[in-house]
């Protein structure tokens, strides 16, 4: 279903948790809400659910307005962090609970086939006779998935699914999860504070910041072009480096960085350099690399300390530098932001300066 | 060689120690004084004992501790279940003020809730002149009996359900909101169902408690035989009277009543272990 809030305001006490928030997610798409804990990734999530009352705005769901309607009275599917099982129920229960607090419930052997069903899709029907407390962490995500489906909800809504599962378990679920979404198609938003897990999942990500959206975009779109410095920063976890723009040229305030050639207006800006945009080459000085990191592959990741700064950078071909060389850096990419907002992009220099 | 052992873990004659002190504690303080009042009731033997019980008085006041008990226990299970549902699952301004409240009757000792019962419905009370034009008796009679133990034996259901419900915190309530249950169907199917075994603990607590309170109950009783006599009245009147085979009959069955509560709530408690 069409989800659209438009300018939804939250506030607790005198702090606003969302402020003026307006986002449209379009039919079957998987949406990852992206931020820093306190960015209000969760508030947002919660009075979409109907758990949390907004102060102002409009919550539309399928082009009806569900700002006044009752969690209960939505029809969305939503699976909380800690899974929130009922405990005293054996999984088959859990699952069937929505089914069995309908106004109009459906005779026994409707709900036990629709049960089995689900348990199947996400194979642990081996586990119904279980407790929560007697099953493991990745198994009951998946039962925590099959209750909130049971519903057949227009809308599911996933709040930082994987948080409680180890590395390895994650990313299997991760691409199981993602298989389900193009099965079932179902209307989906996640929230998360994990990048990659955004990036992989979902089909656009809305990062937000203090309370706003800071950007709705694709995950190529939000690493090719930030909109705000934060998102910037944020995404691919780039360095931030201070600098002066004039007459074109960047003259950065860490020595150890080569000045560049950009577009932008004189004055004081910040740029923002993943590793693949910073090069660190002998022929410099100023920095020094103090850690190597392999990334398989062939590709190493220099961590270079330059000044007061810890950057990590790319070695420039042809040359194989080691833990304590000197080097010097040049940008060759990354983007550039002036103080009033606007943004270029970094390009590598046609002719070596 | 030497034993490892971990740092947390004590030497065997720490053990050992540890567990004679509690030992020795336990048979001086609590299971010495039972043994000694049953010991005392049967000293002339079983049938002297349970003639003793027979006495009309006796068994007036063993109905009136029963009766209080079967009324109060009822209200101060929702009572207390109610407040702390409210507290654990809600926020309401007042919150705290209700925690402490809910906690009153422990820090207040029995007696001065007793003594405030007869200002406020007493004869020369607040309220003494409204109810005698009434004809209704509080202070002296069975109201006030209900009402010095409700007081005094609130706290125990919500103390123990409290606790509970707050570390178990308001996820599953709202997982079941969003699979489109009703605030009852929440309650009774989720609620209810997670706190059911520290509920019964709590209402054990409470009945054993206001089947014995002495203190609150003797201020506003009047000390009436056969009337408003509850069994710990009734004990302190027939041992002054020296009546001690009375006395300790219905001292030993009053144990004896507190012992199978307790023994029932073990019981419960390893159910409700081995459940969740």
């Amino acid at each position: 279903m069409t989800v659209e809030m438009i300018d939804v305001v939250r506030r607790f006490g005198a702090t606003p948790a969302l402020e003026g928030v307006s986002l449209t997610l379009r039919e079957g798409e998987f949406t990852a809400l992206l931020g820093p804990s306190g960015s209000g990734k969760t508030t947002f999530l919660r009075v979409l659910a109907g758990l949390e009352g907004s102060d102002s705005g409009t919550i539309r769901i399928a082009g009806q307005d569900v700002t006044r309607v009752a969690a209960r009275e939505r029809g969305i599917g939503m699976m909380f962090q800690s899974y929130a099982l009922f405990r005293h129920m054996t999984v088959f229960e859990n699952v069937a609970f929505g089914l069995r607090v309908r106004r109009r419930r459906p005779p026994e052997a409707e709900i036990s086939a629709r049960v089995r069903r689900l348990l199947d899709m996400m194979q642990v029907s081996e586990l119904e006779r279980r407790y929560p407390a007697q099953i493991s962490g990745g198994q009951r995500q998946r039962v925590a998935l099959a209750r909130a489906l049971a519903i057949e909800p227009r809308l599911l809504l996933l709040d930082e699914p994987f948080s409680a599962l180890d590395a390895l378990v994650r990313k299997e679920v991760r691409r199981w999860l993602r298989g389900l979404h193009d099965q079932l198609g179902i209307t989906t938003v996640l929230v998360t504070h994990d990048q990659e897990e955004a990036m992989e999942l979902a089909d656009s990500i809305a990062v937000m910041e203090r309370g706003r959206i800071a950007q709705f975009d694709t995950a190529q779109r939000l690493l090719s072009a930030p909109a705000t410095p934060f998102v910037a920063a944020f995404v691919g976890e780039a360095a931030r480096l201070d600098c002066e723009v004039r007459n074109g040229m960047v003259r950065f305030a860490n020595e150890a960085l080569g000045s560049v050639c950009a577009d932008l207006q004189d004055g004081p800006a910040t740029a923002f350099a993943r590793a693949g945009d910073v090069f660190a080459s002998s022929g410099g000085g100023g920095a020094r690399v103090v850690l190597v990191r392999e990334t398989g592959g062939g590709r190493r990741i220099l961590v270079v300390q330059a000044g007061d700064a810890v950057i990590d950078a790319t070695g420039v071909e042809g040359e194989h530098l080691s833990r304590g060389d000197t080097c010097g850096l040049t940008l060759r990419g990354g983007h550039l932001f002036a103080s009033n907002g606007s943004r270029v992009t970094i390009v590598p220099p046609t002719d070596p300066a | 060689m030497t034993v490892l052992r971990l740092a947390t873990e004590d030497g065997a004659l720490a053990r050992w120690l540890i567990g004679l002190g509690a030992a020795l504690v336990a048979l001086g303080m609590l299971v010495l004084p039972l043994a000694a009042v049953l010991a005392e009731a049967l000293r002339r033997g079983l049938g002297v004992a349970l003639a003793a019980i027979a006495e009309p008085d006796t068994l007036a006041a063993i109905r009136l501790s029963l009766l209080v008990a079967v009324l109060v226990v009822p209200v101060n299970l929702i009572g207390g279940l109610a407040a702390s549902w409210c507290i654990a699952k809600h926020d309401f301004p007042g919150r705290r003020l209700l925690v402490v409240l809910i906690e009153l009757p422990f820090a207040v000792s029995p007696v001065i809730a007793g003594l405030s019962f007869v200002l406020v419905f007493g004869m020369q009370g607040w309220l003494g002149a409204f109810l005698r034009a009434r004809d209704i008796e509080v202070i002296f009679a069975l109201p006030g009996l209900v009402l010095a133990t409700l007081f005094v034996t609130f706290p125990f259901v919500a103390r123990t359900v409290l606790p509970l419900m707050q570390a178990q915190g308001r996820e599953a309530e709202q997982a079941a909101a969003m699979l489109g249950a009703s605030g009852w169907q929440i309650f009774w199917r989720v609620t209810l169902p997670d706190v059911k075994w520290a509920l019964l603990s709590g209402v054990l607590l409470c009945n054993a408690r206001a089947m014995g309170e002495f203190g609150a109950v003797a201020v506003v009783s009047g000390h009436i035989r056969g009337e408003t006599n509850t069994m710990p009245l009734h004990v302190e009147i027939l041992y002054n009277e020296y009546q001690f085979a009375g006395a300790f009959a219905v001292a030993a069955l009053l144990a004896l009543l507190g012992v199978l509560t307790l023994a029932a709530k073990a019981l419960l408690e390893r159910i409700g272990a081995k459940e969740i």
